[in-house]
């Protein structure tokens, strides 16, 4: 279960959801009432069942689901490699495990799990590759843990996600993701 | 009495000063609750042309309108405006204005404070709009995370500008909690339990008690991050001890509290509006008091769900993201009640109703994303980009712009006294709704489709060209939207027709008055039997006029209104309330001083700045009370009843009561912050060995001793206050004297480690504690000798006592805390 299924869920649940609230909305407008809220059945319904029980029912299963897919994102065993990212203003740098470095360019080995250990040696960033993971922040004084793995071979746009200022919209670089078994190239392109 | 001479007294004790200095000296919560709400409306117009250019900037990829030196600038005070210097104070004019009204009162709890809450807000606002001009701007985003806001990488005076003029401004936040409190808890009409309040007061009294409780973590982290900027105390700096993720923790244990501060005012006003408009009583007003309640609580537990992404442990945020969800219900319960109220009702579409069922739209839609936006792996990956942006608008416009464009609407015949002339109106929501759905809709997908926020620029390749350009359209068109309202409700002032008396045909209190109102709301003053007064009774706003209700005289040119028993509501004593006055204006002034010094660095400055406020306090209080008690007091309709002097559970009393807990909130966020940076930041434990110490503690407890145990004689027999109050001064300052000599023998220099720094932070502040505790019994001792406080009228007493006990309170702990530091080092 990956995340773009949990936002395809969500969305079908949210348009239901809102569709069910603008067609109540819709007919209180047009009915015509007796006034006759003083009954208690009213109130049970409307904040019993529509208020209450149904957000209680349609949260819980939905909660359950998204620790369930969180969990399952989680770094689980050991990856492949782990990788030192440093963030800066403005640029990125990426340490493999062979002692070289890169600056702008961050190869991984497709279909495996790699690891980046990420941090920041002056303000707040985040590192975002939208097609590979979620965000993680990198802040000075701290290193983050990230995992995230390429199904195939290609490149990827990453992003700096949080402000850190002039430069913070050009802060970018891109993952190549290679073939396993041919790393070459990687370090006869470091900088 | 005669009618007319009791309204022709009235007006003349309860209207402003003429002229010029009316304008300076007012006290009135009709005139300043207009004044708040009118600033605020022109602080939206401020931010909306901000708004405009960062539209304007965004409409095309590579854009040259604006750099991004400038563009930092634009949002950063487009978020800071709107949220500091348009919501807030127009949620605090809001209430200024309506609640003495709908409780059946004449004024607020401390109308002085009223002003004063004004004035800091002016001059805070104009602080942020001159550094706008000048290019100084803060520009490090409206939540300022350091290291970016700080001295290092923000040198100049714009983050200065942020802390400083915000924490200005929050001083009337607060100012204006304190009150709220104490008014909903004291000043309604006779017999108004609390069951029988109008459903907007138990909202009003939610969102008070959170602004009490949600500003202080807020104000804490200004004052600890302006100290970091200005003296180099390393509180944010990871490579001395400090850790930037303490400021985040912090500004959203206010910020998350404070969505909720924003949007349960508006939807106490929808709660007021839509049984009017449907003919027929809200359903579940029981159920909706528990919700609003449930969710004043829930929404402090649920700020780490801004901080998905720093790397906090899965399970921890599992925790977060449920109440994140769980606050979805409390919400879910007041949507349906509406509805239901709707469904067994029949509805009028009357113009509020119009922007009524656009709050219902924008804000359902927004509550969806929210429920989204708190799924972890969900906002991993959406957190930071355009869809957060407009998840954050369609809840913020939602849930407090378009409620409060109907509350507008709906209560503007209240204020001018006029109708509406034209179907502007109704052009103007057209364009507002279509141009803020234009404007945000698309927005999730720009987000979804990977554009960050805060970018000034975006290359054509990206692909969201077409969506940026529809936005900015759409905002342009909102902004003419609201330029119409402006226009409409320009002309309802100039050229409206004038409206009869209760033109909805509304139950509260606020319409049984002459429209415009009077300064003093009710020549006398309600009785009340059920949540629906004006059902009961539909003369009732004639009877009061005509004297027919309590306190209906005017002797002594005093400002009167009554104050009833918490719970049942039962008349209780008169509450003798404090005229123009200009000295709300001029501790303002002095206020304002110590702020500006601090900006300018011209740090030698600021401490005689906080000498003249407490000279300035010192006088404020010291112009309340009285020598002779009139003595109980004929209230009209068989009451007698004492005057507030005379009172143990004052006013004052319980708004001391309010203000320590405000301040213990600040207090116990500063002991937070001490440990999360002793466990969570790098670079623990500090360099060098550092012991135990013990003397020193026991010396701040032994002052703490003497103090409360005084304070208690005294309190327990009045022939010994005043030698109890110069003991329990004398005990504040063995306290202070016990914490300096702790701080300077030792702990090290404040700029060598964030643990100095905490300790020096925390020492300071129980210094301050204490200092205005022993001023607070000097306070009693004097005004035992001038004849102000005597057995009969011992209050002050109580209230002195409350403020010395906390003061050693927080000393001893902070002693101990730091005393037995150095052995766990």
């Amino acid at each position: 279960m990956r995340v773009a299924d949990l936002w395809w869920w969500m969305l079908g649940g949210s348009a239901i959801l809102s569709a069910l609230v603008f067609i109540l909305l819709l007919i209180a407008l047009r009915r015509r009432g007796a006034a006759d809220n003083r009954q208690p059945g009213r109130t049970r319904v409307w904040i019993g069942w529509l208020g209450l029980v149904m957000p209680v029912g349609v949260l819980m299963v939905l909660l359950a689901f998204a620790l369930w897919v969180g969990q399952r994102n989680l770094p689980v065993g050991p990856a492949a490699q782990t990788v030192q990212v440093t963030a800066f203003n403005y640029g990125w740098e990426f340490c493999y495990e062979d002692g070289s470095c890169s600056q702008g360019v961050l190869r991984i080995p497709a279909g495996q799990p790699v690891d980046l250990d990420i941090t920041a040696t002056d303000v707040i960033h985040s590192l975002w590759i939208p097609r590979l993971a979620g965000k993680m922040d990198a802040i000075p004084g701290q290193v983050n843990r990230l995992r995230i793995e390429a199904d195939a071979p290609g490149t990827f746009e990453a992003v700096c996600a949080e402000y850190c200022g002039v430069g913070h919209a050009d802060h970018r670089f891109v993952v190549e993701a290679y073939a396993a078994g041919a790393p070459a190239g990687r370090t006869e392109a470091a900088e | 009495m005669n009618v007319i001479q009791l309204h022709h007294d009235l007006t003349r004790i309860w209207n402003n000063e003429p002229g010029w200095r009316g304008v300076f000296s007012s006290v009135s919560h009709t005139t300043l609750g207009k004044r708040f709400m009118i600033t605020a409306a022109v602080f939206f117009g401020i931010g909306g042309v901000l708004a405009m250019l960062i539209r304007a900037q965004l409409a095309t990829p590579a854009s040259a309108f604006t750099g991004p030196e400038v563009y930092g600038q634009i949002f950063t005070m487009h978020g800071s405006i709107m949220m500091f210097l348009f919501a807030i104070p127009m949620l605090e004019g809001f209430a200024i204005y309506l609640l003495p009204k709908i409780l059946g009162a004449r004024d607020l709890a401390y109308p002085r404070l009223t002003a004063l809450g004004w004035w800091c807000y002016l001059f805070g606002g104009t602080i942020m709009l001159l550094a706008l001009l000048g290019g100084v701007a803060p520009d490090a985003g409206w939540f300022l995370y350091p290291p970016l806001s700080g001295k290092e990488f923000t040198p100049g005076v714009n983050s200065d500008v942020w802390l400083l003029g915000i924490t200005f401004v929050e001083i009337s936040a607060l100012a204006a909690a304190i009150e709220i409190t104490v008014t909903i808890l004291k000043f309604r009409a006779a017999n108004m339990s609390l069951t029988k309040m109008p459903i907007l007061a138990w909202y009003l009294l939610a969102t008070a008690g959170m602004m009490i409780f949600g500003f202080p973590p807020l104000i804490l982290g200004s004052i600890l991050l302006e100290v970091e900027r200005a003296f180099g105390w390393p509180f944010f700096q990871p490579e001395l001890g400090g850790s930037p993720l303490l400021w985040q923790h912090l500004f959203w244990l206010f910020g998350h509290p404070e969505v909720y501060i924003i949007f349960l005012p508006a939807a106490g006003a929808l709660s007021t509006i839509i049984p009017v408009m449907a003919r027929t009583p809200l359903i579940g007003y029981g159920a909706i008091v528990t919700a609003v309640m449930a969710l004043a609580f829930l929404s402090f537990g649920l700020w780490v769900h801004h901080m998905f992404t720093t790397g906090i442990p899965h399970m921890a945020l599992g925790f977060f993201s449920a109440a994140s969800v769980l606050v979805a219900i409390p919400t879910a319960v007041q949507i349906f009640a509406w509805i239901g109220t709707m469904w067994a009702g029949r509805p009028k579409f009357t113009l509020p109703m119009y922007y009524i069922v656009g709050f219902f739209v924008v804000f359902v839609l927004g509550g969806l994303t929210g429920v989204m936006l708190a799924i972890v792996p969900f906002d991993q990956q959406v957190h930071d980009t355009a869809f957060v942006t407009a998840h954050l608008h369609y809840v913020l416009v939602g849930g407090f712009v378009f409620p409060m464009l109907a509350a507008a609407y709906y209560w503007m015949p209240h204020v001018t006294g006029r109708t509406r002339v034209m179907r502007v109106g109704i052009a103007a929501f057209w364009l507002i709704f279509i141009g803020f759905n234009l404007t945000f809709l698309q927005m999730h997908l720009t987000g979804l489709l990977g554009m960050p926020r805060r970018v000034y620029t975006y290359p054509v390749e990206a692909g969201w060209t077409l969506l940026n350009l529809t936005s900015s359209v759409g905002a342009f068109m909102q902004a003419f939207g609201f330029g119409l309202f402006a226009l409409d409700i320009a002309l309802q002032r100039r050229l409206g027709k004038p409206t009869r008396r209760d033109p909805w045909e509304a139950e509260t209190l606020e319409w049984a008055m002459p429209t415009p109102p009077p300064q003093y709301n009710f020549a006398s003053l309600p009785t009340v039997s059920s949540r629906e007064p004006l059902s009961d009774n539909r003369r009732i706003g004639v009877d009061l006029a005509a004297g027919k209700g309590l306190l209906g005289r005017a002797i002594g040119g005093r400002r009167e209104t009554l104050a009833v028993d918490i719970v049942t509501g039962a008349p209780e004593h008169v509450a003798i309330l404090p005229g123009s006055s200009l000295t709300p204006l001029f501790t303002a002034l002095v206020f304002g001083g110590f702020f500006m010094s601090m900006l300018l660095g011209i740090y030698w400055l600021a401490p005689v700045f906080i000498v003249g406020a407490a000279v300035m306090i010192w006088r404020w209080v010291a112009t309340t009370g009285t020598t002779h008690d009139p003595g109980p007091v004929d209230a009209g309709n068989g009451y007698y009843l004492p005057t507030g002097f005379a009172i143990r559970g004052s006013v004052g009393y319980w708004g001391s009561v309010l203000a320590v807990a405000a301040s213990g909130t600040l207090f116990a966020s500063l002991v937070f912050g001490y440990f999360f940076l002793w466990v969570v930041a790098p670079n623990w434990p500090p360099p060098g060995a550092f012991g135990a110490y013990l003397l020193e503690p026991i010396i701040v407890t032994a002052g703490a001793l003497l103090a409360v145990v005084a304070a208690r004689l005294g309190l327990r027999n009045f022939d010994r206050s005043r030698s109890g109050a110069i003991a329990a001064a004398a005990g504040s300052a063995l306290a202070i004297a016990g914490l300096l000599a702790g701080a300077i023998r030792h702990l090290p220099e404040p700029t060598f480690h964030a643990f100095a720094a905490t300790g020096w932070a925390l020492t300071g502040f129980a210094v301050f504690s204490c200092a205005v505790g022993a001023l607070a019994q000097l306070f009693v001792h004097r005004r035992i000798a001038s004849g102000h406080v005597i057995a009969q009228r011992p209050h002050e007493l109580r209230t002195a006592a409350v403020w010395s006990d906390y003061g050693v309170g927080v000393a001893v702990v902070v002693a101990w805390l730091l005393g037995l530091s150095g052995a766990a080092l």
